[in-house]
């Protein structure tokens, strides 16, 4: 397509070789298997998969964190796989990434407005104090939450807030492309709808490419418009939202999609698929 | 109706953390005989506060200032600490929720499991191994032996949560409190573990306090439903009327956030500002009656 913002091809990521206590070679445990994705340029696609599916390491590796063992990530035109950690700064500012428990990735030391200012002068969005603070404000005034936040701690804001403010912070530099892991986990379902429906606003104003990877395929349906089921470290199947859960292919991707507890009582819903017990005791 | 097995009446609690807040605004609800029934809420409603209570291990900075807990006809919060302890276990158990902490990582599943069929039942070791195995069975393991000599760590998450549920209902308790079971597993591995749930439960006629945040999770397992707030009960009935004709608009406002995948355009709807003030005016409205009450009283 013309229009790709990120592809990856042929994407393999293994661990380490190690060697155990007694001198042998341990087998490196390959995580994924040759997966290739694409992401169109404001594109919001789902990942969604179980524990140990790769789904967060696949994340990893499309922004550059993960160092694949084979394959290669390209990004609006660079293979960023190939570029040294100098030549790949400038990228830095275009892929940004929302974690999954904003308590553990916002520095409690830094006031919000500290977190927020940093990277707008790192990457040099503004000349000065001030006009980086100008940003700031804005970008709070965006996703709800009041000026003087920026003079609070993390510790200080509820979790619903603290994730506005890890939106804010990847959003106010203006990127092309969002991955969001896992962001709406730890939520309760009023703040999590607060919060996915911001994002949703956000990523279409802005033109945003989104990487929303979750296990939830509930959220997902809701704000991606395509979705990739991953099992095992491999794509199991990829498609629009549409047509995927209306007629999925994959065995796998019905499995998950039954296991979904809708909130209406169906007394058949626990019996249903009883066959098809997960094997392996491990 | 038969009496319910547990029957909690006007029971209120306080945090001294902050200056006797309250943290459970007179709730009262009633498990029957082989029931599920759910308590729901969001993160400060005090579900899990009602569960610990029930169990006698509320944390020191909260105390009981109000209410019954009757299990059977008899009144937990008078009951000598030898006589809950003769209860636990033997009539009442936990499944908790968070399978990874609540097994001694030093000690193998094996004997984990048998100290409770020793201690409540007074089995043999030699006999309840034999028990242990056939509970693990009971709950789709399929190497019993196996998994009776390994740590915890050698388990999956889905796994442990299996062989804490096998130990909860292994002693045939009469009612089994389940604080957020499925929380910390994957969603395929739920749909088991509820599954399991549901027909031991029915086998053994047991009843459950079913502790969630999840309405859809509840929606599949509970027979009856609490909806909760702040500590305050809003909304009770079967499991049918509340979701599917709510009451309280707290209820329907919980149900329009849930994102639900066979209707992308609903769901994700924020809470109206008008039922957020109206919520904070009903507790007001309910701790101001109260402090009333005192002072009169």
């Amino acid at each position: 397509m013309a229009d790709d913002l990120l592809v990856a091809r042929r994407l393999v990521v293994s661990y380490a070789q190690s060697r155990s206590r007694f001198g042998r070679n341990k087998v490196a445990p390959t995580v994924l298997h040759g997966i290739d994705i694409n992401i169109g340029k404001g594109e919001t696609v789902g990942i969604v998969g179980e524990s140990g599916s790769g789904k967060t390491t696949l994340g990893r590796a499309l922004l550059g964190l993960v160092k694949p063992t084979a394959g290669s990530v390209v990004f609006d035109g660079s293979d960023i796989t190939a570029l040294d950690e100098f030549s790949r700064r400038p990228l830095r500012r275009r892929m940004q990434m929302i974690f999954q428990d904003p308590m553990s990735s916002l520095n409690p030391r830094h006031t919000i407005g500290r977190i927020l200012i940093e990277p707008i002068m790192l990457h040099g969005l503004a000349a000065r104090r001030p006009e980086a603070l100008a940003l700031v404000h804005g970008i709070l005034d965006r996703v709800g939450l009041i000026r003087s936040t920026v003079g609070r701690y993390s510790y200080e804001l509820s979790g619903g807030q603290r994730q506005r403010v890890g939106i804010a912070r990847a959003v106010v530099l203006q990127p092309d492309f969002v991955l969001a892991d896992e962001i709406v986990s730890g939520l309760d379902v009023s703040t999590q709808a607060q919060v996915l429906r911001l994002l949703k606003e956000l990523t279409s104003e802005m033109h945003l490419a989104l990487a929303f990877i979750s296990h939830d395929l509930s959220v997902i349906r809701s704000i991606c418009q395509r979705v990739v089921v991953m099992h095992d470290g491999r794509v199991v199947e990829e498609g629009p939202c549409e047509r995927v859960f209306a007629s999925p292919t994959a065995d796998y991707t019905r499995l998950l999609i039954d296991a979904i507890p809708l909130p209406t009582v169906d007394p058949g819903w626990l019996t249903r698929g009883a066959s098809v017990e997960v094997a392996g005791t491990a | 109706m038969n009496a319910p097995r547990l029957s909690i009446e006007a029971l209120s609690a306080v945090s001294s953390r902050d200056g006797d807040r309250p943290i459970l605004r007179s709730v009262s609800l009633a498990v029957g005989v082989g029931e599920v029934h759910g308590v729901v809420g969001e993160s400060g409603a005090g579900k899990s506060t009602i569960a610990k209570a029930i169990l006698g291990i509320m944390p020191s900075q909260m105390r009981i200032t109000g209410g019954l807990i009757e299990f059977e006809g008899v009144d937990l919060l008078s009951l000598p600490a030898n006589g809950l302890r003769a209860l636990l276990g033997r009539d009442i158990a936990l499944v908790p929720q968070d399978p990874s902490t609540a097994l001694n990582p030093a000690r193998l599943i094996g004997s984990q499991m048998t100290d409770g069929l020793r201690l409540k039942r007074g089995l043999s070791a030699r006999e309840a191994r034999l028990r242990a195995r056939v509970l693990l069975e009971e709950v789709q393991i399929r190497e019993p032996d196996r998994v009776l000599n390994c740590y915890p760590h050698q388990l999956s998450g889905g796994m442990r949560q299996r062989v804490l549920i096998a130990a909860a209902f292994g002693l045939e308790p009469k009612l089994v409190i389940a604080d957020e079971p499925t929380t910390a597993l994957d969603v395929t591995v739920q749909k088991q573990i509820l599954r399991l749930i549901r027909s031991l439960q029915e086998c053994h006629g047991t009843s459950v306090l079913f502790v969630s945040h999840d309405l859809g999770v509840v929606a599949k397992i509970c027979d009856r439903l609490t909806v909760m707030y702040m500590g305050k009960v809003l909304e009770q009935g079967s499991t049918m009327d509340v979701l599917a004709t709510p009451k309280h608009a707290y209820t329907k406002a919980l149900l329009a956030a849930s994102p639900r995948y066979d209707r992308p355009d609903t769901g994700l709807e924020p809470t109206p500002p008008q039922v957020v003030a109206a919520l904070r005016a009903e507790i007001a409205a309910f701790d101001a009656s109260q402090m009333a009450e005192t002072q009169h009283g």
